[in-house]
């Protein structure tokens, strides 16, 4: 009679212990890592050494830690200019357009402003670079409030035109050598100090951690972008202005994707590439949810990355293992890491074989 | 050799989570027999008739259908094994014809031949006394009609045995009354009706056999005749509940809100409310009756601020203050002169609470904006939910432990709590006890009461006429989005209001306002 039951059923669980749940978590990177071995095998690589000089090079020298650093920099920024937009259930997906954004309109004042002293140079483009990621994504928010509009796919498209913007920036107005297509690097006062051998952008953004912890978990805006991500009409209900709060909220997730932007050609690059985000503005989507939303948390995922960042450089270089294999187990881990929240939500059942209790 | 049953189930669990909806149930029915499955809500009675429609597989248990064993794992299981069962929300394609929601979704070879399925149906509604129209479109009929049209859909594919999930939650009395004929004349036809209920008055009318079921345990199957709902509510309850609601003639009563000409309209430009007009007074309730969605929602989001007027007057007058106008202010100014809005919408989560955040956040919703600087303060809502969940008795793990895990009584009674803390003049509820225990309704019942008392105007929207005409001191009825009447509740009759809610300025709708 139970050839009809199916053979797996789901139902959700609630309320799993939290060190339960970190098992679950920590398994499923153990999982991950273990498959990559696979992956490892068979491009021809002795799986045990390419780990172990993947965490070498990024954890056994200062200046492999500081390139972790470097790498982690623009995902940290990134999930957190996103975290208050998830809050609130908008799916801002444009965070790669606002940092090129952020990045064109800080390379603008390091070209036109080249005679300025340093301080006051940094913090125009830093401020520019805000402003204008923060007015890039403004326009999607503006079109979603006054006509319902969909801002995954507007913040989506947005992205192209910003790329292609700093793509003829840089092959026209700003070109150096003439048909070179690059931009000259900046003048050393545009550029952004060191502290500890790493750009000061690591401080920004743990500064920023915190400031948007506090943002979301105690202040009046935070408690209204986590009542309007729950209920649209219980925030109308309690008189809120949704209108206001997602164009708001918006408009301060484009101008850290701004900052972002500012940090890596500031910082990091020198100089405007039509690339210059890097895929930061997606990964830091991943950052943000791997994370749960929470600003610490992406701390950790970031550095995650970057380590696998820097192994994977120093793989290519040392065993002549691609570069493109050390991102196929980043994705393998981040699907492990993603699917094993299945598994915290649900139990699974499997078809009992009563035949055999019966003998 | 014991006689075989029609439907029987032994052992029946079905756990969701943590959450044990069904607890080893055995319960048996047979041939021309209506069985009333009575229990409060959240007493496992849908769950278990799921799990005979294929909706749910059991997690333990046994089901026989005519003494043999069988698996339903679908509902066209449920339809080989004779079993169908009307839910709650009705599952019709509203572009097509009755005739042809009936047929559709069923493989029978060869052509459709919808002519031949339109005489079946009809021959169906000629058996057993249905009044339909198989070639009327399904968006042309009310709720009755499609309820029937679920009816046929059942019988049309050869069910023997009948599941109504509170098929008359959304029916007038007089429709109600047919619907019963019906079910008796199935019964004489030998098919098995299963009724999903809490109403006890509707047991004691229809079923032959009452089954009751309390947080998830089958607790007694008793013949309908040898008792009372005196003792069914005891067995549903668990123990002796007084319940009586302490009506007190109003004192005084001085217009608090004064209704004119209030024309609202929906998104595609229908009129939802057409010239409604009526006064509330302070220190009475107000009931307002209907037909679900002939405006009751949106009279009182019109009040509140949080729609939009095309046309009329609202005048508000509060004890000791020059009377306003109130159409036209936001609904954050509405809220801070008085009006507060306890609404409890078809999703109870909706609009009023955020289910994510504890009770103290759920308290922020109204004061998250006072207070200078940019941090909220959540100190005056903290204790504000430490009073709400002892003085109201709320059973949660703590007052930050999300409200979406609470029962739904329990969510109720944060949010009305939270709207009574806020002394308001004028207290509006919609559909304030759906989905509660009966001890809880009259908690809220009486806590009605005695904000009347303290000479609040109190607005009180209702599905049950019952309770309206016990609670009430006057109730409006709307029809289509207009006010067909108000009658005096101490004497109007549950018919008197029932007439009114099908007929636009029936008998009896002089209004007295």
């Amino acid at each position: 009679m139970h050839e009809k039951t199916p053979l797996i059923r789901l139902s959700k669980r609630e309320d799993m212990p939290k060190a339960r749940v970190w098992m679950i978590r920590l398994g499923a990177f153990i999982f991950a890592l273990l498959i990559g071995m696979l992956v490892f095998a068979v491009a021809g690589a002795d799986p045990i050494e390419a780990y172990v000089t993947i965490f070498k090079a990024a954890l056994g020298k200062t200046t492999g830690i500081r390139q972790v650093v470097r790498n982690a920099i623009p995902l940290l920024g990134t999930a957190l200019a996103l975290a208050p937009c998830f809050r609130m259930r908008y799916w801002n997906i444009g965070a790669e357009g606002q940092i090129t954004m952020g990045a064109i309109a800080a390379s603008f004042f390091a070209v036109h402003c080249r005679n300025m002293a340093s301080l006051p140079l940094l913090l125009i483009m830093g401020v520019g670079s805000m402003v204008l990621g923060g007015i890039w994504s403004l326009i999607p928010a503006l079109f979603k409030s006054r006509w319902r509009t969909n801002e995954t796919l507007f913040t989506l498209m947005m992205n192209y035109i910003a790329i292609g913007i700093a793509a003829w920036l840089i092959g026209g107005p700003w070109e150096g050598k003439p048909g070179s297509q690059i931009m000259p690097v900046f003048s050393s006062n545009a550029v952004l100090p060191k502290v500890l051998g790493i750009q000061c952008g690591w401080i920004i953004v743990l500064v920023l951690t915190v400031v948007i912890f506090v943002y979301m978990r105690y202040t009046k805006h935070g408690y209204e972008v986590q009542v309007l991500g729950e209920s649209e009409n219980t925030a109308r209900y309690a008189g809120m202005n949704v209108p206001k709060i997602i164009m708001r909220t918006a408009v301060l997730s484009g101008a850290i994707c701004g900052l972002v932007g500012f940090l890596i050609a500031s910082g990091t690059h020198g100089t405007l590439y039509s690339n210059v985000a890097g895929g930061a503005g997606f990964t830091g989507i991943t950052v943000c949810w791997l994370a749960q939303l929470n600003p610490f948390a992406m701390i950790v995922i970031a550095l995650l990355l970057g380590v696998l960042t820097k192994g994977s450089s120093t793989l290519q270089t040392s065993m002549a293992i691609p570069a493109s294999i050390t991102d196929i187990i980043t994705g393998i881990i981040l699907l492990c890491m993603l699917g094993c929240e299945f598994f915290i939500n649900y139990r699974m059942h499997f078809r009992e074989n009563h035949a055999k209790e019966a003998k | 050799m014991e006689s075989v049953h029609a439907v029987e189930l032994k052992g029946i669990t079905k756990r969701f989570g943590s959450n044990t909806a069904n607890d080893n149930i055995d319960l048996y029915v047979d041939r021309g027999v209506i069985m009333a499955l009575l229990g409060e809500n959240g007493s496992g009675k849908t769950t278990l008739m799921n799990m005979l429609a294929g909706i749910y597989l059991p997690d333990e248990g046994r089901i026989f259908v005519g003494g043999k064993e069988v698996t339903i794992s679908s509902p066209k299981d449920a339809f080989d094994n004779h079993i169908g069962m009307i839910h709650q929300h009705f599952r019709l394609v509203d572009v097509f014809t009755a005739a042809e929601n009936v047929v559709l979704g069923l493989d029978e070879p060869g052509r459709l031949d919808i002519k031949a399925a339109s005489a079946k149906v009809k021959e169906i509604s000629e058996r057993y006394g249905f009044e339909i129209d198989p070639d009327k479109k399904i968006y042309d009929m009310s709720v009755s009609e499609k309820q029937t049209v679920e009816i046929i859909k059942v019988l049309y594919r050869g069910a023997d045995i009948l599941i109504l999930d509170e098929p008359t939650a959304v029916l007038t009395p007089q429709e109600i009354e047919r619907l019963f004929k019906v079910m008796k004349a199935m019964r004489a036809d030998g098919k098995v009706i299963i009724i999903i209920t809490h109403k006890l008055n509707e047991v004691m009318e229809v079923s032959d056999v009452v089954a009751v079921l309390r947080k998830g345990k089958h607790i007694k199957t008793v013949r309908t005749a040898e008792t009372d709902p005196k003792e069914l509510t005891e067995l549903m309850v668990g123990r002796k509940v007084e319940l009586n609601i302490d009506r007190k003639t109003p004192v005084d009563p001085k217009p608090r809100l004064t209704i004119a000409g209030l024309t609202v309209k929906d998104g595609e430009g229908v009129k939802k409310l057409d010239d409604v007009g009526f006064i509330a007074y302070g220190g009475e309730i107000l009931g307002v009756a209907g037909i679900a969605g002939s405006g009751q929602k949106e009279l009182l989001e019109a009040i509140a601020g949080l729609r939009r007027i095309e046309e009329g007057s609202i005048i508000y007058s509060p004890e000791g203050k020059a009377p306003q106008q109130i159409v036209g202010k936001s609904a954050m100014e509405i809220k801070d002169a008085g009006v507060a809005m306890a609404f409890v919408p078809e999703d109870r989560l909706g609009m009023g609470l955020v289910g994510g955040m504890g009770m103290t956040g759920n308290m922020l919703l109204r004061t998250w904006n006072k207070g200078k600087g940019i941090f909220v303060d959540r100190r005056a809502p903290e204790k504000l939910a430490s009073d709400v969940m002892e003085s109201l008795e709320v059973v949660t793990p703590g007052i930050y432990y999300p409200v979406r895990k609470l029962s739904g009584g329990n969510v109720q009674k944060v949010l009305v709590g939270r709207e009574i803390a806020s002394a308001p003049s004028v207290l509006m509820t919609a559909y304030a006890v759906r989905g509660l225990d009966i001890n809880t309704s009259y908690t809220i019942y009486n806590l009605m009461c005695q904000q009347k008392d303290k000479g609040v105007a109190v607005i009180f929207v209702g599905e049950d006429l019952d309770v309206l005409l016990e609670l009430c001191d006057r109730i409006l009825v709307l029809c289509g989005g207009k006010v067909s009447g108000i009658v005096d509740a101490r004497t109007a009759t549950k018919e008197q209001v029932g007439i009114l809610m099908t007929s636009v300025g029936g008998k009896g709708g002089k209004a007295d306002a």
